[in-house]
Protein backbone atom coordinates (compact mmCIF):
# COMPACT_ATOMS: atom_id res chain seq x y z
CA UNK A 1 0.00 0.00 0.00
CA UNK A 2 2.58 2.34 0.85
CA UNK A 3 4.49 1.25 -2.62
CA UNK A 4 0.88 2.52 -4.21
CA UNK A 5 1.25 6.47 -1.73
CA UNK A 6 4.73 6.60 -3.34
CA UNK A 7 3.75 6.01 -6.93
CA UNK A 8 0.89 8.47 -7.23
CA UNK A 9 2.51 11.18 -5.48
CA UNK A 10 5.02 10.41 -7.56
CA UNK A 11 2.80 10.48 -10.77
CA UNK A 12 0.85 13.48 -9.42
CA UNK A 13 4.28 15.46 -8.57
CA UNK A 14 5.37 14.85 -12.66
CA UNK A 15 1.72 16.00 -13.87
CA UNK A 16 2.10 19.54 -11.77
CA UNK A 17 5.34 19.43 -13.44
CA UNK A 18 3.45 18.80 -16.87
CA UNK A 19 1.02 21.79 -15.80
CA UNK A 20 3.82 24.14 -15.23
CA UNK A 21 5.35 23.44 -18.59
CA UNK A 22 2.77 24.42 -20.23
CA UNK A 23 1.78 27.75 -18.72
CA UNK A 24 5.42 29.10 -17.33
CA UNK A 25 5.83 32.07 -19.39
CA UNK A 26 9.31 31.53 -20.84
CA UNK A 27 11.92 28.55 -21.23
CA UNK A 28 14.00 29.62 -18.23
CA UNK A 29 10.76 29.08 -15.89
CA UNK A 30 9.69 26.05 -17.85
CA UNK A 31 12.72 24.48 -17.41
CA UNK A 32 12.56 25.42 -13.70
CA UNK A 33 9.58 23.82 -13.50
CA UNK A 34 10.19 20.73 -15.54
CA UNK A 35 13.43 19.47 -14.34
CA UNK A 36 13.44 19.46 -10.75
CA UNK A 37 9.30 18.26 -10.38
CA UNK A 38 9.51 15.37 -13.10
CA UNK A 39 13.18 14.15 -11.29
CA UNK A 40 11.15 14.17 -8.18
CA UNK A 41 8.27 12.44 -9.49
CA UNK A 42 10.45 9.69 -11.73
CA UNK A 43 12.86 9.33 -8.11
CA UNK A 44 9.44 8.39 -5.92
CA UNK A 45 7.92 6.17 -8.70
CA UNK A 46 10.96 4.17 -8.68
CA UNK A 47 11.29 4.34 -5.07
CA UNK A 48 7.76 2.88 -5.21
CA UNK A 49 8.31 0.33 -7.64
CA UNK A 50 11.34 -1.05 -5.63
CA UNK A 51 9.35 -1.18 -2.52
CA UNK A 52 6.37 -2.93 -4.42
CA UNK A 53 9.02 -5.96 -5.76
CA UNK A 54 10.38 -5.80 -2.45
CA UNK A 55 7.46 -6.38 -0.31
CA UNK A 56 5.16 -8.63 -2.65
CA UNK A 57 7.91 -10.52 -3.94
CA UNK A 58 11.04 -10.18 -1.50
CA UNK A 59 13.03 -9.16 -4.83
CA UNK A 60 15.24 -6.47 -4.25
CA UNK A 61 16.14 -5.24 -7.79
CA UNK A 62 19.78 -3.74 -8.06
CA UNK A 63 18.81 -2.52 -11.49
CA UNK A 64 16.18 0.40 -10.07
CA UNK A 65 18.72 1.28 -7.52
CA UNK A 66 21.04 2.14 -10.50
CA UNK A 67 18.06 3.67 -12.52
CA UNK A 68 16.71 5.90 -9.00
CA UNK A 69 20.87 6.75 -8.94
CA UNK A 70 21.51 7.45 -12.77
CA UNK A 71 17.98 9.81 -13.34
CA UNK A 72 19.31 11.58 -9.99
CA UNK A 73 22.84 12.41 -11.63
CA UNK A 74 22.19 13.14 -14.67
CA UNK A 75 18.11 15.17 -14.84
CA UNK A 76 19.69 18.22 -13.53
CA UNK A 77 22.99 17.92 -15.59
CA UNK A 78 20.42 18.26 -18.69
CA UNK A 79 18.41 20.68 -17.73
CA UNK A 80 21.75 22.77 -17.30
CA UNK A 81 22.85 22.50 -20.80
CA UNK A 82 19.74 23.17 -22.34
CA UNK A 83 19.22 26.16 -20.62
CA UNK A 84 22.95 26.86 -21.22
CA UNK A 85 22.27 26.59 -24.79
CA UNK A 86 19.26 28.71 -24.68
CA UNK A 87 21.29 31.43 -23.11
CA UNK A 88 23.84 31.52 -25.36
CA UNK A 89 21.74 31.51 -28.24
CA UNK A 90 19.58 34.38 -27.07
CA UNK A 91 16.30 32.70 -26.30
CA UNK A 92 14.41 36.13 -24.92
CA UNK A 93 13.29 36.47 -20.96
CA UNK A 94 9.63 36.96 -20.16
CA UNK A 95 9.09 40.83 -20.01
CA UNK A 96 8.45 40.45 -15.91
CA UNK A 97 12.21 39.64 -15.49
CA UNK A 98 13.21 42.52 -13.92
CA UNK A 99 17.55 42.05 -13.65
CA UNK A 100 19.75 39.62 -16.04
CA UNK A 101 23.58 39.80 -14.19
CA UNK A 102 24.75 37.18 -16.73
CA UNK A 103 24.20 39.77 -19.65
CA UNK A 104 27.17 41.80 -18.67
CA UNK A 105 29.74 39.27 -17.73
CA UNK A 106 28.80 37.38 -21.34
CA UNK A 107 29.50 41.00 -23.10
CA UNK A 108 33.02 41.81 -21.10
CA UNK A 109 34.00 38.38 -21.67
CA UNK A 110 33.59 38.58 -25.17
CA UNK A 111 35.38 41.95 -25.07
CA UNK A 112 38.18 40.52 -23.54
CA UNK A 113 38.65 37.87 -26.71
CA UNK A 114 38.42 40.50 -29.01
CA UNK A 115 40.98 42.29 -27.80
CA UNK B 1 -7.74 -2.08 -5.62
CA UNK B 2 -3.88 -2.01 -6.39
CA UNK B 3 -4.33 -2.73 -9.92
CA UNK B 4 -7.05 0.47 -9.97
CA UNK B 5 -4.83 2.17 -8.33
CA UNK B 6 -1.81 1.71 -11.13
CA UNK B 7 -4.42 2.35 -13.81
CA UNK B 8 -4.95 6.05 -12.06
CA UNK B 9 -1.22 6.85 -12.05
CA UNK B 10 -0.77 5.41 -15.86
CA UNK B 11 -3.48 8.14 -16.77
CA UNK B 12 -2.42 10.91 -15.16
CA UNK B 13 1.40 10.12 -16.29
CA UNK B 14 -0.11 10.15 -20.27
CA UNK B 15 -2.17 12.88 -19.16
CA UNK B 16 1.52 14.47 -18.25
CA UNK B 17 2.83 13.45 -21.60
CA UNK B 18 0.08 14.92 -23.43
CA UNK B 19 0.87 18.22 -22.00
CA UNK B 20 4.63 18.17 -22.58
CA UNK B 21 3.97 17.39 -26.04
CA UNK B 22 1.42 20.13 -26.43
CA UNK B 23 4.69 21.84 -25.27
CA UNK B 24 6.59 20.41 -27.77
CA UNK B 25 4.79 21.18 -30.51
CA UNK B 26 3.99 24.59 -29.67
CA UNK B 27 7.55 25.48 -28.28
CA UNK B 28 8.64 28.67 -29.80
CA UNK B 29 12.30 28.54 -29.30
CA UNK B 30 14.14 25.02 -30.43
CA UNK B 31 15.22 24.94 -26.09
CA UNK B 32 11.39 24.75 -25.23
CA UNK B 33 11.16 21.64 -27.23
CA UNK B 34 13.88 19.93 -26.36
CA UNK B 35 13.45 20.45 -22.65
CA UNK B 36 9.77 19.01 -23.41
CA UNK B 37 11.50 16.06 -25.17
CA UNK B 38 13.71 15.28 -22.00
CA UNK B 39 11.06 15.81 -19.89
CA UNK B 40 9.12 12.99 -21.71
CA UNK B 41 12.09 10.67 -21.98
CA UNK B 42 11.68 11.08 -18.02
CA UNK B 43 8.25 10.24 -17.66
CA UNK B 44 8.79 7.13 -20.10
CA UNK B 45 10.74 5.81 -17.23
CA UNK B 46 8.13 6.51 -15.04
CA UNK B 47 5.77 4.43 -17.20
CA UNK B 48 7.42 2.25 -17.66
CA UNK B 49 8.22 1.39 -13.80
CA UNK B 50 4.22 1.16 -13.51
CA UNK B 51 3.70 -1.05 -16.30
CA UNK B 52 6.15 -3.71 -14.55
CA UNK B 53 4.41 -3.24 -11.58
CA UNK B 54 0.89 -3.85 -13.27
CA UNK B 55 1.95 -6.80 -15.35
CA UNK B 56 4.06 -8.07 -12.09
CA UNK B 57 7.10 -8.86 -14.10
CA UNK B 58 11.01 -7.89 -13.51
CA UNK B 59 11.57 -8.02 -17.44
CA UNK B 60 10.93 -4.20 -17.94
CA UNK B 61 13.71 -3.42 -15.45
CA UNK B 62 16.45 -3.16 -17.81
CA UNK B 63 14.39 -0.61 -19.74
CA UNK B 64 14.38 1.99 -17.37
CA UNK B 65 17.94 1.83 -17.08
CA UNK B 66 18.01 2.01 -20.84
CA UNK B 67 15.77 4.76 -21.92
CA UNK B 68 17.43 7.09 -19.06
CA UNK B 69 21.00 7.00 -20.53
CA UNK B 70 19.28 7.10 -24.12
CA UNK B 71 17.29 10.36 -23.35
CA UNK B 72 20.36 12.05 -21.33
CA UNK B 73 22.28 10.99 -24.38
CA UNK B 74 19.98 12.36 -26.50
CA UNK B 75 19.43 15.75 -25.01
CA UNK B 76 22.85 16.24 -24.38
CA UNK B 77 23.54 15.59 -28.22
CA UNK B 78 20.39 18.43 -28.68
CA UNK B 79 22.18 21.13 -26.22
CA UNK B 80 25.06 21.04 -27.81
CA UNK B 81 23.46 21.15 -31.36
CA UNK B 82 21.53 24.29 -30.42
CA UNK B 83 24.75 26.16 -28.71
CA UNK B 84 27.49 25.51 -31.06
CA UNK B 85 26.09 24.33 -34.81
CA UNK B 86 27.70 20.59 -34.29
CA UNK B 87 27.53 17.78 -32.04
CA UNK B 88 31.21 16.55 -32.58
CA UNK B 89 33.67 19.22 -32.50
CA UNK B 90 36.78 18.36 -34.97
CA UNK B 91 40.46 19.25 -33.36
CA UNK B 92 42.41 21.39 -35.15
Amino acid sequence: MIAALFILFGVSMSLIGAIGLTRLPDVYTRSHAASKSATLGVLCTLTGTLLYFLISEGYFSIRLILGIFFVFLTSPVASHMIIRAAYRSRVPMAETSVQDDLQEYMRKKAGQAER
Amino acid sequence: MFEVLMIVALSLLSIAILLNIYRAVKGPSGADRVLALDAIGINLIAGSAILSVLLHTHAFLDLILLVGILSFIGTIAFARFVERGVVIERKR
